[in-house]
């Protein structure tokens, strides 16, 4: 009896992840009970990874169009327009699981994985980003998990040349059994070459390319849709492993077959492997695929239909060619040593039909499947807001030795040690390196450059999931504005923990109104995202963590702004205004030892007339030394421009303002920004104009950083404290803060 | 002056040496396959960084032996200016074209940043534009860059003058600060006995540009179109 005849039951259902209302509609759905390979491809489609089932109800109230929007979310990547004929596709997606339990492997394959996503449509990336959250540093298993995920970064992006080039990476204990690893490619492809996933033409040949398929990571899906317990590291052999030689192959006979018309649709073997990739392809052209899995290439002899169709083996593509094309496309994946095969073709039935050894191994309709999944409408509740507290009421500690605190704890210290195990240059086109507020990276021969970031402050997102998403995309229309560049769109990574829990639920609808409402606000559409839920170990919970990558445009690089100052004896100009709010600040929480109080609220309106300032001072050469304002606030943003310069600077505090609340309060929608001195006065004038509140607060020169009537600290000190931790706490010589 | 580039499969900074060539030159550079057996005529050939064949192997292990690399060996024994950037290197140590080996970086990690670098001699073409002495500033990339050779290797590179660069502080002091992967005595590239042939573990092809952060590699393009022209 082969595997496929086996009876299924409810248990066998309920062990694929499948819920009792779920196995009843796959029972209705097939007319009969489904065998035991029908039933994992339900199993992995239906996996909240693959179909969204909690959150599509709220994702569909993102805004995602914009006239320079070419495709929004549905496809492997956004695409929008940047003129001259090219395009920007982009994508943000999580390895979340797979890093917990196997960190370089997860963390490689997550890598590949969001790369494929942007070749697929036939963008060359040339930029790849990663945020990164991680348990309490003096968690035993931190250090080994940003060890293992770092190098697991390094390793693919590495190898197959395309520079890292910006991310985030802080810690928080609700991250000890889940960590968070979300990595970003941004690629450029020909406005007119862009390639999407809709099968076409009855009779046309499916073809499958790249590795061949084992046994790895079967059930990699469902295993990223459920919680995990105690036992996680024996989920170890559903993590994939990358080879990211092999994908600088795939990507470079991809781009060569897609510089001829042989192509019709094309998509990645991502999470769900040749079941996701098949089912969406038919889907959306309404077709059906008659598929013969004896063709397929395998790795290892004896594997099963349910192993082939489940197996998450990476570096792989499903195409449907032109027919009569099959020859050259073959002839340009064997130049690059590749697996090329022609496994089926479209048919007009919209049924997925396998073979195997010569009989029909499942038999199932594509519609019902991959479009008619389930959508939940799961039960929410809003959290209870938190009491405002105003900046008297916190503690004073001393400022420059809370300065030095700040700038020296984990979530600040320099992250020099992760990003220099990136290449961040190879490509040669990378003008603004890590370090600073966005990445830039120029247009290839041309004078324009992508500004890049990720940004999401999770603790303003457990203390009000609204206000903490507005704030996530706020902040990165704050930073891709802080180059000069204007902000164009934005991918999203959704984490959250278990939402059939109302609280949870509630914090994932909250999170997403607020983005919702920044991206409408900022004219800063949603284009491509990803979600990934239940990141909770024995019922704790991560801090609710949606993750914003953004793109922004500068049409001359020339016309940019980095995070240093220009010289000694500028003048320093504080934009936006400062009221000192300390409730959910990193004030509070590392010199205080409180994370409690309302985060700070995004004026939007401000922030959008402030970075349209800010973009236009740029623009025109007036500033080219420019910082936004975020975690650790002004006196932390000050110390970051005097050290990535080696200026000192000296500042004169406002007294309408408790000094500390003043030097560390987290109010949004601020920059600081140097100019010469001779030019501050016309700028204030310019800000007035603009309604930005701006104020001159000090100038820069000398060695050190000196809040008048609070102290002084060298520039060097400030250095050693900064660049020391991270590269102290790698090495076992620091322990965890 | 012509030039020509090997693409292996993995080469990855390929198209970075063809834009820095073609800088300095004004028209194309000629990208050869690794499966080819001949070269067209040229007077410079690059063999660029990445990770060929993936480098699953000893890094440059494999494209030592590929086809194209007998012919490489051909010319360079004919004279013809051979350039190895990183992975280059390797694979140029590997094929016996140059001596000594990389090993894995002593601090056991992959390292990309900027380095300072001391000239150390002129009489080379692709050196004759610096200045002996000079400190340059180039990117390094790379997790095996650990340069070791035989005590009797090294004092023949010392004494021929062959040793083209070592790692140095921003003063040109030669120390083990200033050394970021373990390199035997700070060295960061050397030349063949007939000085035609350098491999280097930085990317000159990175340094053409102020807004790439430095332009000190433009020097050295700019000097082999000077001198092999």
């Amino acid at each position: 009896m082969s595997e496929s005849d086996c009876a299924v039951t409810l248990e066998m259902a309920r062990a694929h992840g499948l819920s009792d209302d779920e196995y009843a509609k796959v029972l209705d759905i097939m007319g009969r009970v489904p065998n035991r390979t029908e039933l994992g491809i339900f199993s992995v489609m239906w996996s909240e990874h693959c179909s969204y089932k909690s959150s599509k109800k709220w994702l569909k109230t993102l805004p995602t169009t914009a006239p320079w929007v070419i495709c929004g979310p549905g496809e492997n990547a956004g695409v929008i327009d940047i003129g001259d004929g090219e395009t920007a596709i982009f994508k943000m997606e999580s390895h979340n699981h797979p890093s917990f339990i196997e960190p370089y492997q997860g963390a490689a394959t997550g890598v590949g994985g969001i790369l494929r996503d942007v070749f697929t449509m036939g963008a060359r990336p040339v930029a790849n980003l990663n945020a990164l959250r991680f348990g309490d540093p003096s968690h035993p298993k931190t250090r080994h998990l940003v060890s293992g995920v770092v190098a697991g970064i390094g390793g693919y992006g590495n190898c197959i040349g395309v520079p890292t080039v910006g991310g985030e990476l802080t810690f928080d204990p609700s991250y000890n059994g889940n960590i968070l690893v979300n990595a970003m490619t941004v690629g450029i492809a020909p406005a007119d070459r862009i390639f999407y996933s809709k099968a076409a033409g009855v009779g046309n040949p499916v073809v499958y390319v790249g590795s061949k398929t084992g046994r790895d990571g079967i059930h990699g899906a469902t295993m990223a849709s459920a919680e995990f317990s105690q036992d996680a590291e024996e989920k170890r052999p559903t993590v994939q492993v990358g080879d990211p030689f092999t994908e600088k192959l795939l990507l470079e006979a991809c781009l060569e077959l897609m510089a001829t018309d042989a192509i019709v649709a094309i998509q990645d073997m991502g999470a769900a492997g040749l079941t996701s990739s098949s089912f969406e392809m038919a889907s959306k052209g309404g077709l059906g695929i008659l598929m013969d899995l004896d063709q397929v290439p395998v790795r290892e002899t004896g594997m099963t239909a349910y192993e082939i169709m489940l197996s998450e083996s990476q570096e792989r593509m499903l195409m449907v060619l032109k027919p009569g094309r099959e020859d050259l496309a073959r002839s340009v994946f064997e130049k690059w040593e590749l697996d090329f095969a022609v496994v089926g073709h479209l048919t007009d039935t919209g049924r997925m039909v396998l073979t195997h050894h010569g009989h029909v191994v499942a038999d199932l309709p594509i519609d019902p499947l991959a479009q008619a999944s389930p959508e939940y409408d799961r039960p929410w509740e809003a959290p209870a807001k938190r009491p405002v507290i105003e900046a008297a009421d916190v503690p004073a500690h001393d400022i420059i030795p809370a300065l030095k605190t700040l700038i020296g704890c984990p979530d600040l210290a320099s992250k020099r040690w992760v990003w220099e195990q990136y290449d961040h240059m190879v490509m040669g086109d990378t003008v603004g390196r890590p370090g600073g507020d966005a990445a830039l990276v120029r247009v290839h021969g041309t004078k324009k450059a992508l500004a890049m970031t990720s940004d999401c402050t999770p603790r303003y997102c457990q203390a009000d999931p609204r206000e903490g998403g507005r704030q996530a995309v706020a902040e990165a229309y704050r930073n891709l504005s802080a180059t000069g560049a204007l902000p164009l769109a934005v991918t999203d990574n959704l984490n959250f923990g278990n939402p059939e829990k109302p609280a949870i639920m509630g914090q994932i609808v909250e999170a997403v109104r607020g983005m919702g409402e920044a991206c409408r606000s900022l004219d800063f559409p949603v284009v491509s995202g990803n979600v990934s839920l239940y990141n909770e170990t024995e019922g704790q919970a991560i801090l609710p963590t949606p993750t914003i990558g953004a793109v922004g445009l500068v049409q001359d690089y020339a016309h940019t702004a980095g995070i240093a100052f220009g010289g000694e004896g500028e003048a320093v100009i504080l934009l936006g205004e400062t009221k000192g709010w300390l409730g959910s600040s990193l004030y509070l929480r590392e010199l205080c030892g409180r994370t409690d109080g309302a985060p700070p609220p995004v004026p939007l309106h401000r922030e959008r007339r402030t970075g349209e300032f800010v973009r236009e001072l740029i623009g025109s050469g007036q500033t080219a030394s420019v910082h936004d304002l975020s975690d650790g606030g002004l006196l932390v943003g000050l110390a970051e421009m005097a050290m990535a310069s080696d200026i000192g600077v000296s500042i004169e505090p406002v007294r309408s303002v408790p000094l500390h609340g003043w030097c560390f309060g987290e109010d949004q929608a601020r920059y600081l920004i140097a100019v010469p001195q001779a030019d501050a006065g016309r700028i204030l004038e310019l800000a007035l104009r603009a309604q930005v509140p701006a104020r001159v607060i000090g100038k820069t020169g000398g060695t050190d950083l000196i809040v008048e009537g609070a102290g002084a600290i060298s520039v060097a000190e400030l250095k050693q404290t900064h660049e020391g931790w991270l590269p102290g706490f790698m090495s076992g010589r620091t322990k965890g803060a | 002056m012509k030039a020509a580039v090997i693409v292996f499969p993995g080469s990855n900074c390929d198209r970075d040496v063809k834009v820095a060539l073609e800088a300095s030159m004004g028209h194309d550079a000629l990208m050869v396959w690794h499966r080819e057996t001949d070269l067209p005529p040229v007077d410079l050939i690059v063999v660029p960084g990445g990770f060929s064949y993936g480098d699953y192997l000893r890094c440059g292990a494999m494209a030592a032996h590929s086809p194209i690399m007998q012919a490489v060996k051909a010319r360079a024994d004919a004279g013809v200016a051979v350039l190895g950037i990183c992975n280059g290197f390797q694979i140029l140590t590997e094929t016996g074209m140059l001596p000594g080996a990389l090993m894995r970086n002593a601090g056991l990690k992959f390292i990309c940043r900027d380095v300072d670098l001391r000239v150390e001699t002129v009489d080379s073409p692709f050196t004759r534009c610096y200045r002996a002495g000079d400190v340059i500033r180039l990117p390094i990339a790379h997790a095996e860059g650990n340069y070791v050779a035989d005590a009797e290797t090294k004092k023949r590179l010392e004494g021929e003058g062959r040793i083209a660069l070592r790692y140095a502080s921003a003063a040109g002091k030669v120390t083990p600060e200033a050394n970021p992967n373990g390199a035997l005595d700070n060295i960061a590239g050397i030349l063949s006995p007939n000085r035609r042939v350098l491999g280097l573990m930085p990317h000159p092809e990175r340094a053409i540009a102020p807004e790439l952060g430095g332009s000190d590699g433009k020097i050295m393009f700019d000097g082999l179109v000077e001198a092999l022209s």
